[in-house]
C-alpha cells in the first residue's frame, strides 16, 4: 500500500462518519421540528377553546343581566347622552 | 458396517482419512465429486437468487421494508370560524374524540362497564346492546369532550378506542341559529351560512408519508401526499349586538302576543349588510335533540306572505313617479267601499276625503286602488319586478324563496286591484325589506350580503330621487299619533315606515288568522338602518301590525340606533300617543 493509499483511505473514513453524523443531527433536529409543529397545534386549539370561551363569557345576554342584577345599571336617558361624530370637536 | 476386506483394497485413489493404512476407507472417487458438484449448484441457486433479489425484481425487498418503516400520517384540517363583522366568534370547530369498539376484543368487569356507560351518559343496557352487535366496529359515542375520554383510556378496557374528530360550538346558541345553521357529526354543514358557505369553510384533510424508528417517533419526512388545507374563517355582515337586540325584542313579542311565529330582519341602507335575522321559534344549535321542522325554519327567507299594507307604498311611488298624483292630491274614499267586477274591497273605517300623503297614513285601501287603476298593470309588475318581488334571490343563502308574483298578463281587473295593496301575491320578509332601500336610499337599491363587504356595491337606480323622497315624508306621517302605527315612534330619531296586516290564506280562503308586520327605517333624515318585523298569528287580543309589529320596530330600532352610535336627528324627546288608534284597512 502506497501513501496515497492510506490518505484516501483516512479521507474516506472521514467522510463516512461526518455523513453519520450528519444524518444523525438531521433526525434530532427533525424530531425537535415535529415536537415544535404539535405545540403549534396544541397551541393553535388551545387558542381556538379561548376564543370561544371569550364570546361565551361576552355574550349578550350574560352582560346585559350582570349589568343589570350584579352592577345595577340602566339604559341611559337620551337627555343625559352626548353623541361623538368622528372629525367634530 | 464398512469394515470389508474389499473396501480397503480403493487405497490410494480416495481420500485417507487415518494415517494407519489398515483404518484406511477406500471411497469410490464418483461420491466426493458428486458432492462438490451439488454444493456448487446450491450455492449457485442462492447467488442467482441473491442477484434476483438485489438486482432485478428490487419491488418486493424495498416493499417489506418501508412496512416496518414508512407510515403515512393524516394530516387534520380545521373547519373556519365564523365570526361576526366585529370579530366576535359565532361559530367554532374544537377538537374531540369518538369513543369506538371492537366488541369480540371487550372483557371487563361489570364494575368497568357500568363506570364506561356513566360516562358515556348511557344506560348500561343500551351499552350492552351495542356490545352484543356481531360488527366488527361499533361507535359507542361521539363527538365526546376530551377530558372524558382520557378518563375513559384510564380504564383500560380492552378493544375501546378513541378517535379524532371536530364538534362545531356556537356560543350564542339560539340567537344567530338560522343564520349560522349547523354542521352534523361529520363537521358538514346542513343549514345556514355552513350548508352555503360548507366548500370554503370545509377544510382538506393532508397525509404526508414519514419514516418512524423502533420507538415509533417520526425521524424523516419522505414527503407530502397532499398538503391540508384549514378551512378558510369567515366574516359575516351580522352586528351581534344588534342581533341579540332583535332576538330579545322578537321573543318577548311572541310570547306577549301569544303569536305562532315571528320574524326580524335589520339591513344597513348604505352597504345592503344583514345586521341581523331572528326567527322564532328558534332552537339551540348546541344540543339538537328534538328538533321540529316549525323551529328550523328560517322564515326571514323561505316562508312567504301576502304582505298586504306594506306594499302600498310602491303603488303611491308610482303614481308620483308618472304624475298622475302629488302628494297634496286628494281623493275621495267615501264611502270606504268599492266593487270591481264582483269582488268588493273596503276600509276598515270609511275615511271620506284624503290626500295622497294621508291615504298613506291612514293606509286606505279604496285610496290606494282608485290610484292604482290609472296605472297599467305592467308598470306595477316592471317596479315590483325591479325591487326584487317574485324574483329568484341571489344572496347565497340555502332554501332563500322567489315569492309569487304572476306575469301582468293574466291579471285580472280585481287581481290589478288587490295588487296595489299587497294580496294576491306572496313575498318573503327579507324581500320586503330590501324593497324598501328605494325609500331609504332616494331612489335606489343595492343587493344585500351576508358578509362583511370592503366596498360599496354597485346601486342600480329604480325611482327618481324627488318620488322617493316624497314617500319617505308620507311614510314619516304613518308614525304620528293620526297614523296607524303612533307606537313605532323612536325617541329622539325621526322615523318612518308602514305598517301590514293580512288576513293567511287557510286552504285557499281567508281565514281570521293574521299577519301583522311593520317594515320602517331610521333616521328618516338620512336613513342608516331598515327594520322589518313580521308576526305570525297573533292571538291574543290584539291582530293590527301598529299594536303588534310596529312597538317591536320602535324598541329595535332605539337600541341598534343607539348601538350604532346614530346621533339623534329630532329634538322631539316625547313621544306623543293618540287617544283612539287609527286602524288600518285589513
Amino acid at each position: 500500500m502506497n501513501k496515497r493509499a492510506i490518505l484516501l483511505l483516512a479521507v474516506l473514513m472521514l467522510c463516512a462518519l461526518t455523513l453519520v453524523n450528519a444524518q444523525f443531527q438531521a433526525r434530532r433536529l427533525f424530531i425537535a421540528l415535529e415536537h415544535t409543529q404539535a405545540r403549534q397545534r396544541e397551541l393553535e386549539i388551545t387558542w381556538a377553546q379561548l376564543q370561544l370561551e371569550q364570546s361565551q363569557l361576552a355574550k349578550h345576554a350574560r352582560i346585559e343581566t350582570q349589568a343589570k342584577t350584579v352592577l345595577n345599571m340602566v339604559v341611559p336617558a337620551q337627555n343625559r347622552t352626548q353623541y361623538l361624530t368622528a372629525g367634530a370637536h | 458396517m464398512r469394515g470389508t476386506p474389499r473396501s480397503r483394497t480403493a487405497a490410494g485413489r480416495g481420500v485417507p482419512f487415518s494415517p494407519s493404512p489398515v483404518l484406511a476407507v477406500k471411497l469410490p472417487a464418483w461420491r466426493s465429486r458428486v458432492v462438490l458438484f451439488l454444493m456448487f449448484v446450491a450455492f449457485a441457486a442462492l447467488a442467482v437468487r441473491a442477484f434476483w433479489l438485489q438486482a432485478i425484481s428490487t419491488e418486493f425487498l424495498q416493499k417489506q421494508g418501508a412496512t416496518r418503516s414508512v407510515r403515512t400520517l393524516e394530516l387534520p384540517a380545521t373547519r373556519g370560524k365564523i365570526t361576526d363583522r366585529n370579530g366576535e366568534v359565532l361559530a367554532s370547530s374544537l377538537p374531540v374524540k369518538a369513543v369506538w369498539a371492537i366488541p369480540e376484543d371487550v372483557e371487563a368487569p361489570a364494575e368497568k362497564l357500568r363506570e364506561l356507560a356513566r360516562l358515556l351518559d348511557m344506560s348500561q343496557p343500551d351499552l350492552k346492546k351495542k356490545l352484543a352487535s356481531d360488527r366488527s366496529f361499533v361507535y359507542l359515542k361521539r363527538q365526546v369532550e376530551n377530558d372524558v375520554t382520557e378518563r375513559i383510556v384510564s380504564l383500560g378496557i380492552p378493544g375501546i378506542h378513541t378517535r379524532k374528530e371536530y364538534k362545531r360550538f356556537y356560543p350564542v346558541g339560539p340567537v344567530a341559529a338560522h343564520i349560522l345553521g349547523f354542521t352534523n357529526v361529520e363537521d358538514i354543514g346542513q343549514e345556514g351560512i355552513e350548508l352555503a358557505q360548507q366548500s370554503s369553510l370545509a377544510g382538506v384533510t393532508g397525509s404526508r408519508r414519514v419514516i418512524k424508528d423502533r420507538l415509533g417517533r417520526v425521524i424523516e419526512d419522505i414527503g407530502f401526499i397532499r398538503e391540508p388545507r384549514d378551512g378558510r374563517d369567515l366574516t359575516l355582515s351580522i352586528d351581534s349586538n344588534i342581533q341579540y337586540i332583535a332576538y330579545t325584542q322578537l321573543r318577548n313579542a311572541v310570547e306577549v302576543h301569544k303569536a305562532k311565529a315571528g320574524a326580524i330582519v335589520v339591513l344597513d341602507v348604505r352597504t345592503g349588510e344583514v345586521m341581523a335575522l331572528v326567527n322564532m321559534p328558534t332552537y339551540n344549535p348546541n344540543s339538537r335533540q328534538g328538533l321540529t321542522g316549525a323551529q328550523l325554519r328560517n322564515r326571514v327567507m323561505t316562508d312567504t306572505f301576502e304582505p298586504g299594507s306594506t306594499m302600498k307604498p310602491f303603488t303611491v311611488a308610482l303614481a308620483l313617479e308618472n304624475n298622475l298624483v302629488t302628494p297634496a292630491t286628494l281623493i275621495d274614499t267615501a264611502p270606504g267601499k268599492m266593487t270591481i267586477g264582483s269582488a268588493t274591497i273596503g276600509d276598515a273605517h270609511p275615511h271620506g276625503v284624503l290626500s295622497v300623503a294621508q291615504i298613506i297614513q291612514k293606509s286606505s285601501n279604496v285610496g290606494t286602488v282608485k290610484m292604482a287603476l290609472q296605472l297599467e298593470p305592467r308598470q306595477m309588475w316592471d317596479l315590483f319586478t325591479a325591487v326584487g318581488f317574485g324574483q329568484q334571490p341571489h344572496y347565497g343563502f340555502p332554501g332563500a324563496v322567489a315569492g309569487r308574483m304572476r306575469p301582468y298578463k293574466s291579471w285580472r281587473p280585481i287581481e290589478h286591484a288587490t295588487m296595489s295593496y299587497g294580496h294576491g301575491i306572496s313575498v318573503s320578509l327579507i324581500q320586503i325589506a330590501r324593497s324598501y332601500m328605494i325609500f331609504a336610499r332616494d331612489g335606489d337599491t343595492i343587493p344585500l350580503s351576508f358578509q362583511k363587504l370592503d366596498q360599496l356595491p354597485q346601486a342600480q337606480r329604480i325611482i327618481s330621487e324627488k318620488t322617493a323622497r316624497a314617500v319617505r315624508d308620507m311614510m314619516e306621517t304613518v308614525v304620528n299619533p293620526a297614523g296607524t302605527a303612533p307606537q313605532a315612534q323612536v325617541r329622539g330619531y325621526r322615523v318612518a315606515g308602514k305598517t301590514g296586516t293580512a288576513h293567511k290564506l287557510v286552504g285557499g280562503r281567508y281565514a281570521n288568522k293574521y299577519v301583522a308586520s311593520f317594515v320602517g327605517f331610521a333616521p328618516a333624515s338620512d336613513p342608516r338602518i331598515i327594520v322589518a318585523v313580521m308576526i305570525d298569528e297573533p292571538s291574543n287580543g290584539q291582530y293590527y301590525a301598529g299594536a303588534v309589529a310596529a312597538p317591536v320596530f320602535a324598541s329595535v330600532a332605539a337600541s341598534a340606533l343607539r348601538s350604532l352610535n346614530v346621533a339623534p336627528d329630532s329634538t322631539v324627546t316625547n313621544v306623543i300617543m293618540p287617544a283612539q288608534p287609527v286602524l288600518e284597512s285589513l
